[in-house]
């Protein structure tokens, strides 16, 4: 095993990662950085991420509305604290993305360009063509490439958290091309290591989203944080899963049924607005969770479209024209093409709600600090609860740059107080790694197929967590999970070589899966309301009175894992109602 | 409605491993694949169902993080992009040539890593301005001249296309070099002169002899060729105003 002594230790190289790797190197050059990922950061998930960022530039918007735009689209599930300073810091991250170098679409006088997105009042989403979270990406990977306090190891998968006298002191990782297991000390640890959605057949999540960083934490004693809360994205691919982004229907795009009726209308985000001429906060750019709820409701009244891939609505942005198309959404038409043979220019594409992103996550307050003395984290693999119950499109590329900064900041101060780690006590904690990888390596009476406990945890996790939840299909999928996890302790791994062994990186994974999905599951059943993307069939209405509050889920090992609450934030906005009906009351 | 078609597909997959072996062999698989599918499935399905030892690397499957880069019938392909019913037979996959292999279909992208740093990917301001004064003022137009050399996803295929990489690896090669003048023609950056010293250099635009199989390879339709007989031209009125012209300075 090979020690590496830093500073600070980052897990995760994708947006939220640089962001937090750029902030530290910026702010003290001493500071040795060390950036830890299982793949190289230009790979990382957030290059996915199509429509855009969200941060209040034009004069008729106001901090006030995306203030209200982002709660209510949480549906109060949001800590107020957390949504205001988000706020305010979301213009000044896209802007200093703007002077790195982020090629914004521009306005004809050159000032940054915005197009309408789902839930929010004023035009705010910042957007680089449909290839947002592309451009973030690499331009937050280039300009690292100036500081040369940053060191990183790319392909490196984290394993478990190094904790002594009760607060974070570095990760154990193995070097993928070597296979060999390093141990990182440092005086603060950053996860950044994004979602966990492949824990469902059906997503736009690459494969490397795992919940790696989410489940390091929580094995580690930090708790997991609203984790039940799934955001579908109401428009995928019907067979690859592959985001189409709301900027489609930010753009003009509607959503049509089998009958071409305007489905949306009839489920509360009505009235019809005229075609080409979208409205913000209302039809099809109302919140993604009403309008993912929405095609289930048209499925179960026979209203979809039965196609090849299975059932589907229509997406149909023929209107645009070829020329907005090829400026505003040229991926768009290039994925409709390459995978499901159509031309959106010319036809109506069929799509279905698809698991996108997960508003759970490490629990972290307003400065991306983890219950866990210094452990922080920020991106996707946290819940510092801006998102609430579900989150805004558009939010998120935000608050992976807020949070990737504001949690190096954190961080920076814990370092200064932080004692020297102690080497022997980190030492034992990382022999521990090293005996679960070696016990993994020469297991011989494997007798579970790995592949077929992903799939058995894929099956049950569609099946009864998803859009619409119920009291019973919610106890089958805890009782399910439970059991995949003891399975799991008997699965086979086929190859033991040491060199680039994806089988054994697979089945890691499953485990980071496997623990994330049990929080969702667990969480799901004990929070008997509807709120946000969190639909029961048996409890239909929100409930502030029991559950105006986070769900808390604690890691315990084996057994099932133990659940608490945690208050809300309201500072200045008492729970209401959801209003997207475009101002027509 | 019409289930999707199958089809059984044969692959012939270079193995290496170097824990156990002393050359890399070619393994043949069998795989019912349906006919909409991309290579990537297919290899997905080996992996679950047939040979979990089988390594390659992927994530997005929508042709954008540039993971899955492979040599799919000798041309350089994102696997999650390369469809099947655009072959028929035995489809060859091999990994990414003029790499060094890792592992099976893993090759060792350390020198273009390496590249890619060396041409200074990032504004250098041409003036300094404090966050608190706004955005950069930077018209459509100013974006559109260098828009389309953002869009590399580093993907390298055209390092496994270009010829001149394969016999001279100190090359910097298509995708640094495109970069390299994408933020030469940015209006907010001032730092050409110091990428030039990198880039119009014997190792830099000069050792490309604009073979262009680069562009054709390119996934995301970069046209790396055109950037850099572009940056020919500065280079060469670089060269020119610095020598040729009394008092001239580049």
């Amino acid at each position: 095993m090979r020690s590496i002594s830093t500073d600070v230790v980052i897990i995760g190289a994708g947006g939220a990662g640089l962001r937090a790797a750029i902030a530290l190197a910026e702010a003290d050059p001493k500071l040795r950085i060390a950036l830890v990922s299982k793949v190289y950061p230009m790979r990382s998930h957030t290059c996915a991420a199509e429509g855009g960022a969200a941060g209040v530039i034009k004069p008729d918007d106001s901090f006030d509305l995306h203030f209200d735009d982002t709660v209510g689209g949480g549906d109060w599930l949001s800590d107020q604290d957390c949504v205001e300073y988000f706020i305010h810091e979301a213009p000044k991250e896209l802007l200093q993305l703007e002077h790195w170098g982020c090629p914004w679409n521009r306005e004809a006088d050159g000032s940054v360009a915005v197009r309408p997105f789902g839930g929010m009042k004023k035009k705010r989403t910042w957007f680089a063509a449909d290839k947002s979270g592309f451009h973030i990406l690499h331009t937050l990977f280039q300009t690292s490439l100036q500081f040369p306090s940053i060191t990183r190891h790319d392909e490196f998968y984290a394993l478990d958290l190094l904790v002594d006298d009760g607060r974070c002191q570095g990760v154990t990782a193995l070097e993928m091309r070597s296979g060999e297991l390093h141990q990182f000390h440092a005086r603060a640890v950053i996860i950044a290591g994004g979602g966990a959605g492949r824990m469902f057949p059906f997503s736009t999540n690459g494969a490397i989203k795992t919940g790696d960083g989410m489940a390091m934490a929580y094995r580690a004693g930090a708790p997991l944080k609203d984790m039940e809360f799934v955001q579908y994205h109401p428009t995928g691919l019907p067979n690859t899963g592959s985001l189409l982004t709301e900027a489609c229907r930010g753009e003009g795009g509607i959503l049509v049924n089998k009958h071409g009726r305007r489905y949306l209308q009839d489920y509360g985000m009505g009235p019809e607005t005229p075609v080409g001429q979208p409205q913000l906060k209302t039809m099809e750019l109302g919140p993604r969770d009403r309008v993912s709820q929405a095609y289930w409701h048209e499925l179960q009244k026979g209203n979809t479209v039965t196609t090849q891939w299975g059932e589907c609505v229509l997406l149909d942005m023929r209107h645009l024209g070829e020329k907005k198309i090829n400026e505003r959404l040229p991926l768009v038409r290039e994925l409709a093409e390459a995978y499901l043979g159509v031309d959106i220019v010319k036809d109506a594409v069929p799509i279905r709600p698809v698991v996108h992103y997960m508003m759970g996550g490490i629990s972290t307050n307003t400065k991306a600090a983890t219950p866990l003395p210094g452990l922080f984290a920020a991106g996707e693999c946290a819940c510092v609860s801006l998102n609430g119950a579900n989150r805004l499109g558009s939010n998120s590329l935000v608050e992976l740059l807020v949070f990737g900064r504001r949690a190096a900041l954190s961080a920076i101060e814990h370092v200064q107080g932080a004692p020297t780690p102690n080497a022997a006590a980190l030492n034992a904690c990382a022999e521990q790694t090293q005996s679960r990888i070696d016990d993994l390596m020469s297991r011989t009476d494997g007798t579970e197929s790995m592949s077929g406990l992903r799939r058995e945890m894929m099956d049950t996790m569609e099946k009864n967590v998803g859009i619409y939840r119920s009291e019973e299909g919610l106890q089958e999928g805890v009782n399910k999970i439970h059991e995949l996890r003891q399975r799991y302790q008997r699965v086979r791994l086929t190859d033991k070589s040491s060199v680039f062994n994806t089988d054994l990186f697979q089945l890691l994974e499953l485990g980071s899966m496997l623990d994330c999905a049990e929080a969702v599951t667990v969480g799901a059943l004990a929070r008997k309301e509807s709120r946000g993307a969190h639909q029961r069939l048996d409890y239909v209405e929100r409930d502030d009175k029991n559950f105006l509050c986070h769900t808390m889920v604690y890691h315990q090992g084996l057994d099932v894992p133990r659940v608490d609450y945690l208050d809300v934030v309201i500072t200045k906005s008492p729970p209401g109602v959801r209003d997207y009906s475009g101002d027509h009351k | 409605m019409t289930p999707l078609k199958e089809r059984l597909v044969q692959l012939e997959v270079l193995r290496y491993n170097p824990d156990t072996d002393t050359e890399a062999h070619f393994q043949r698989y069998e795989v019912m694949c349906q006919e909409e599918w991309v290579v990537l499935d297919a290899l997905n399905k080996i992996k679950a169902d047939i040979d979990p030892t089988l390594n390659y690397r992927w994530s997005c499957h929508m042709a954008v993080c540039g993971s899955c880069g492979m040599m799919i019938n000798g041309e350089p392909k994102l696997s999650c992009h390369a469809f099947l019913r655009s072959y028929e037979g035995v489809i060859r996959v091999e990994p990414l040539a003029h790499f060094p292999i890792e592992r099976d279909l893993v090759t060792a992208p350390d020198d273009f890593m390496e590249k890619l740093k060396r041409v200074k990917p990032y504004v250098i301001p041409k003036e300094e301005k404090p966050i608190s004064e706004g955005e950069y003022k930077q018209t459509p137009a100013q974006l559109m001249k260098f828009r389309q050399y953002s869009m590399c996803i580093n993907c390298m295929l055209c390092y496994a296309a270009c010829p001149q990489y394969g016999l001279t690896p100190s090359f910097i090669g298509p995708a640094a070099l495109t970069l390299a003048h994408r933020y030469n023609l940015d209006s907010r950056d001032g730092g050409r002169k110091e990428r030039m010293e990198v880039v119009a250099t014997k190792e830099g635009v000069w050792e490309c002899t604009f073979v262009g199989a680069c562009s054709e390879v390119c996934p995301a339709h970069v046209d790396p060729a055109s950037a850099l007989q572009q940056l020919k031209i500065v280079g060469s009125i670089d060269w020119i105003v610095e020598h040729l012209i009394p008092g001239g300075k580049s």
